[in-house]
């Protein structure tokens, strides 16, 4: 890259810390999770977010946390920082159990979370004030750290004057200054432009390569397989409801990465894998996917986020391609990143539109049917998809049973809050709104809160 | 009483706090703790009364009416409302602070606050006269702190439910960040909260204060107990002039009011709100921007960065005395065990406490009157309930549509904003003597007159709110209505009244609880040698007041905060949820 060529350029300057950190990663253990799990309170019981996570951070290595949206990764984060309880399981920083803030590390938040009031300067000082650092050394450090990260110049400048890459500079600034021994980062670069996340990414790496780094680990979560690929050293993948660890990767390549290498690719590809894929159960033979002939329930199969819209705009991409294309190549295609894409995709395979073989999404012939349909044809395809998914059809026959074929929307949230959180149940029941209403197989009037069935729609 | 919040700034901070995010926890929590107030109101009048006898030496002030003597007035009366302002900012930290902090203590300070809220606190300025003047016996300081405890009362409630709301919906990152880098306790509140919670303590600080001018008249020259007490002050100079019939000294007062009211807000509220922007929360987009001549002025001079430096050094000082509170950290595993045994008996002992109040309440009524008297004031709130009603609907008509014209036209809006802002601070009870003056004249009766005296006040929220609805709605949707041909009536009905909705209930709130609290003072107004005295609810309060009726009086009071809860729960509270579900943009 142009940018980096560019940096090269700039003379390395002394972190003022004394550690280097020793590679590779066969440093002391500093972070360790056992047997960690955490849940929050449901309607009945407790609903599990993360559960039996065993995890290790030593020194001298970057860890990946990498998940869907609601892997629970930023939660195990928060908990290996010590700023959320786990439920049961223990935290340990250098072998002693937290109780509470874990004081060797630093956070960078996604959000920069950089107070709008105080100067660059002021907010990179903030930790060191509250360890009632003396103000003139305080100072000393603060400027020190403004440097390495390249924020010269703008040391009295206020955050709403800065761009995104400049605030997430500061953000970095703060964490490094009180040299904490894990640096923990939380999406930094998801707020951020391409181009910007690109090169503070390049930059980071350079700091890290070069010693110059005043920590000694750092976890990063992030749902951007490049970025855990390019950055770390170990990928760790959760899956969903509720988060657990479902494969570790090591990272053996060399910094700086060519990510056109095929180590590269294949490593990509691997993970992409993991995480599109079904959890890994084991098959009977004979039998197709275990999981496939229990019984869906709503409990078991959530609905993903995912509009109609946005299903046949990308059943419409893939029947352009023949009907078949490789995922990872898709979403850079279109600029997306797995967050976006992966919910579209589940959705296509629930609805039985489309369905993951290998790296490649393939349309099924329903799907394909989909894609060449008119308004009204692909309603009525919609309608014969969506009627087979299970919270759709719990709520099309409950409302069957019903004599005035009306029913509350507290009635579904009831049911469906042994399973999720308020929250979780909230998106279910959006989506199965918006499918039932696109299929009119019912209707709901927002105001009564109350699913009608849908007379005149598509007959069932 | 209910608060004075006006305008977009007050209508977002304040109140979903108070109506929306409390709506379903509002129980029999609330039966307590206002069973706690009206014990905690009948103490002090106790108190008070006991040490009345000592009192009855002290003579009357009599207030020198000259012109000249106003300069002199308008500055204790200023001091006075600053020095309340500080008390209610104070307040304001501790007691949110304490609520946001403590699980057990939120579950009965916050309900407190919002019945406190309700209760007019023109039946608070006879306890707190007896009990300040008995605290400083001989003194005028007693007479001076009871008139800025009525001040405080008026300020107090709304400023610390607006903190309070912003301590405990601070942004998650910043509470993370606070805890993350280890903040002492003290770094948190100073760095992180107040900054946060600023702009919305200005803002609500400034309606606060603009509500204040009319307990400041109120409570200069009051009477309790059949003795007329006076401070030096506008208020008192007003009220003399008032018992001389001197129309053209009464104008003076009038003048110098007007004057105070601009002042105060040219010179210290909007700088104060200017300079309030620096703590916005958005990173980048800035809407409108607050600007004042005056802060732009000081921020050429130097004496800011001269009294910075001279001040940083006290900053430090105070930050390192600050460390003595503590980390800013949670236990990650709190002792479930003892928690249980801590709620328990703090239950136990807040319960008790309350009951034993109650049933010293219950005897001690029962003992002089019997509890038959809550009958009349009942009765009596039903006529003043009714002209509350003739406000309301009367203001909605008139201004509902004169607002939505000039909300609509920005050339309007700049020059009426500012107006009607100050014409809200203004305190009507000022003008009471004119209008008093008419109605003698004309031969209206107090009873249908009362109705105006209320108004007076009262109107200028719902036209200030509908000028900040209109202006809400979007220009696009307007010119697609015109687009559509979309006029008259359907207009009205699809696009203006639902878009007025959320910032008229605001305001409707607003005016209703003021129209409460005013009623004490319209009901019954004296004009030189004529007292004109309507049938209600706030002349029994002001009557019970004067003649130092206890029973009487804190019978009227607990009606009052009934009727004004009740109206609240049950009319307003629903609209409110309504606009927020439904009408809300």
């Amino acid at each position: 890259m142009v940018l980096s060529a560019l940096r090269n350029l700039r003379p390395g300057r002394a972190a003022g810390t004394a550690h280097r950190p020793p590679r590779p990663a066969d440093g002391d253990v500093l972070l360790a999770a056992t047997g960690l799990t955490k849940s929050y309170a449901g309607a009945d019981g407790e609903l599990p977010v993360l559960t039996g996570i065993d995890l290790e951070v030593r020194a001298g290595e970057i860890v990946a946390l990498l998940g869907k949206s609601g892997s629970g990764k930023s939660t195990l984060l928060r908990c290996l920082a010590g700023l959320v309880p786990p439920s049961s399981g223990t935290v340990a920083y250098r072998g002693e159990p937290l109780t509470g803030a874990n004081p060797g590390t630093a956070m960078v938040f996604q959000t920069f979370a950089l107070l709008p009031w105080l100067t660059v300067q002021q907010n990179v000082e903030l930790g060191l004030e509250a360890r009632g650092v003396p103000a003139a050394r305080r100072a000393e450090a603060a400027l020190r750290a403004i440097d390495l990260i390249g924020l010269d110049g703008f040391e009295s400048a206020y955050p709403k004057e800065l761009s995104g890459g400049m605030r997430q500079r500061v953000g970095f600034a703060r964490a490094l200054v009180v040299e904490p021994d894990v640096l923990m980062m939380d999406e930094p670069f998801s707020a951020l432009d391409v181009l910007t996340a690109e090169n503070l990414r390049g930059e980071l790496m350079e700091l890290w390569e070069s010693g110059q780094f005043p920590t000694r680990a750092v976890v990063l979560v992030t749902h951007n397989i490049e970025e855990a690929v390019l950055m770390t050293d170990r990928i760790v993948v959760l899956g969903s409801r509720p988060g657990t660890i479902r494969e570790t990767f090591d990272v053996p390549l060399d910094h700086p990465r060519d990510r056109n290498s095929p180590a590269f690719d294949d490593l990509i590809d691997r993970v992409y894998r993991t995480m599109t894929g079904r959890p890994k159960v084991t098959r009977v033979p004979g039998r197709t996917d275990t999981v496939e002939a229990e019984k869906r329930t709503p409990a078991n199969t959530p609905l993903p986020t995912a509009g109609v819209d946005g299903l046949s705009g990308l059943v419409e991409m893939v029947e352009h391609r023949g009907g078949r294309c490789d995922l990872a190549d898709l979403a850079e295609e279109l600029g997306l990143e797995v967050d976006d894409i992966l919910p579209l995709v589940d959705a296509l395979d629930l609805l039985c539109l489309g369905k993951v073989s290998g790296d490649d999404l393939v349309l099924t012939e329903r799907g394909t049917a989909f894609a060449g349909a008119d308004v009204q044809q692909s309603k009525k395809i919609f309608a014969e998809a969506v009627r087979d998914v299970p919270l759709v059809k719990l709520i099309t026959t409950s409302l069957r049973q019903n004599p005035d074929s009306t029913l509350r929307a507290g009635f579904f949230r009831d049911l469906l809050a042994h399973h999720y959180t308020s929250e979780q149940v909230g998106q279910q029941l959006e989506t199965a709104t918006d499918w039932g209403r696109y299929a009119e197989l019912y209707s709901y009037d927002a105001d009564r809160q109350e699913y009608r069935l849908d007379e005149a729609g598509i007959p069932g | 009483m209910l608060p004075f919040p006006t305008g977009p700034a007050a209508a977002r901070t304040s109140l979903p706090s108070r109506i929306a995010g409390r709506m379903s926890r509002m129980t029999w929590v609330d039966v307590v703790v206002a069973a706690a107030v009206l014990v905690l109101l009948y103490i002090t009048l106790r108190v008070g009364q006991g040490t009345t006898v000592r009192f009855s030496t002290s003579q009357s002030v009599k207030i020198d009416t000259h012109p000249s003597q106003l300069p002199y007035d308008a500055a204790r009366s200023l001091l006075r409302m600053f020095v309340a302002l500080t008390a209610s900012t104070v307040f304001t930290f501790l007691y949110a602070c304490a609520a946001a902090r403590s699980r057990r203590l939120e579950r009965i300070l916050i309900p407190a606050l919002d019945i406190l809220q309700s209760v007019p606190v023109l039946g608070f300025l006879t306890v707190a006269v007896t009990g300040f003047i008995a605290l400083f016996p001989g003194s005028m300081l007693g007479l001076e702190c009871a008139s800025i405890f009525a001040i405080f009362t008026s300020q107090a409630w709304n400023m610390t439910f607006g903190f309070y709301h912003s301590l405990t919906s601070l942004p998650r990152e910043l509470d993370e960040l606070s805890r993350s880098f280890r903040f002492t306790r003290w770094m948190r509140f100073w760095k992180v909260e107040v900054p946060a919670g600023a702009i919305g303590l200005v803002w609500n600080g400034m309606m606060s204060f603009g509500g204040g001018w009319f307990f400041l008249v109120a409570s200069e020259a009051i009477s309790v107990s059949n003795k007329d007490y006076a401070l030096p002050g506008v208020g008192s100079y007003a009220g003399a002039a008032i018992a001389d019939g001197d129309l053209g000294r009464i104008g003076w007062a009038i003048l110098t009011m007007a004057v105070m009211v601009i002042g105060v807000n040219f010179f210290f509220w909007r700088p104060l709100t200017a300079w309030a922007e620096k703590f916005k929360n958005e990173q980048s987009e800035a809407g409108e921007i607050q600007r004042s001549v005056v802060l732009d002025f000081l921020r050429r001079s130097n004496w800011p960065r001269l009294l910075g430096r001279l001040l940083r050094p006290v900053g430090h000082g105070l930050n390192r005395a600050g460390r003595v509170l503590g980390v800013d950290d949670r236990p990650l595993a709190p002792d479930h065990r003892r928690r249980r045994t801590g709620d328990i008996a703090f239950a136990v002992v807040a319960g008790g406490l309350i009951l034993w109040g109650l049933a010293d309440l219950v005897g001690y009524l029962s003992d002089r009157t019997g509890l038959g008297v809550f009958g009349e004031p009942l009765l009596l709130g039903l006529a003043t309930l009714a002209r509350v009603a003739v406000v309301v609907v009367g203001s909605t008509l008139i201004w509902v549509p004169i607002g939505v014209r000039i909300g609509f036209s920005p050339r309007l809006t700049r020059i009426a904003q500012p107006l009607v802002q100050v014409l809200a601070s203004f305190p009507a009870n000022f003008l009471f003597p004119l209008a008093v003056w008419f109605f003698l004249r004309t031969g209206l009766s107090i009873d249908v007159g009362g109705v105006l005296l209320m108004a007076l006040g009262a109107q200028w929220y719902i036209l200030f709110n509908t000028i900040a609805g209109a202006m809400s709605i979007p220009t696009d949707l307007r010119e697609a209505m015109d687009d559509l041909g979309v006029r008259g009536r359907q207009r009205w009905k699809r696009l203006i009244l639902p878009g007025i909705f959320p910032s008229y209930v605001t305001g409707g709130i607003t005016a209703s609880g003021g129209a409460w609290n005013a009623s004490i003072v319209a009901e019954i107004v004296p004009f030189g040698a004529t007292t004109l005295t309507a049938t209600g609810l706030g002349a029994y309060i002001s009557h019970a007041t004067a003649t130092g009726d206890f029973p009487h009086l804190i019978a009227g009071v607990a009606v009052m905060s009934l009727y004004v809860v009740g109206l609240n729960r049950l009319f307003w509270r629903r609209l409110h949820r309504l606009a927020e579900t439904r009408y809300a943009s």
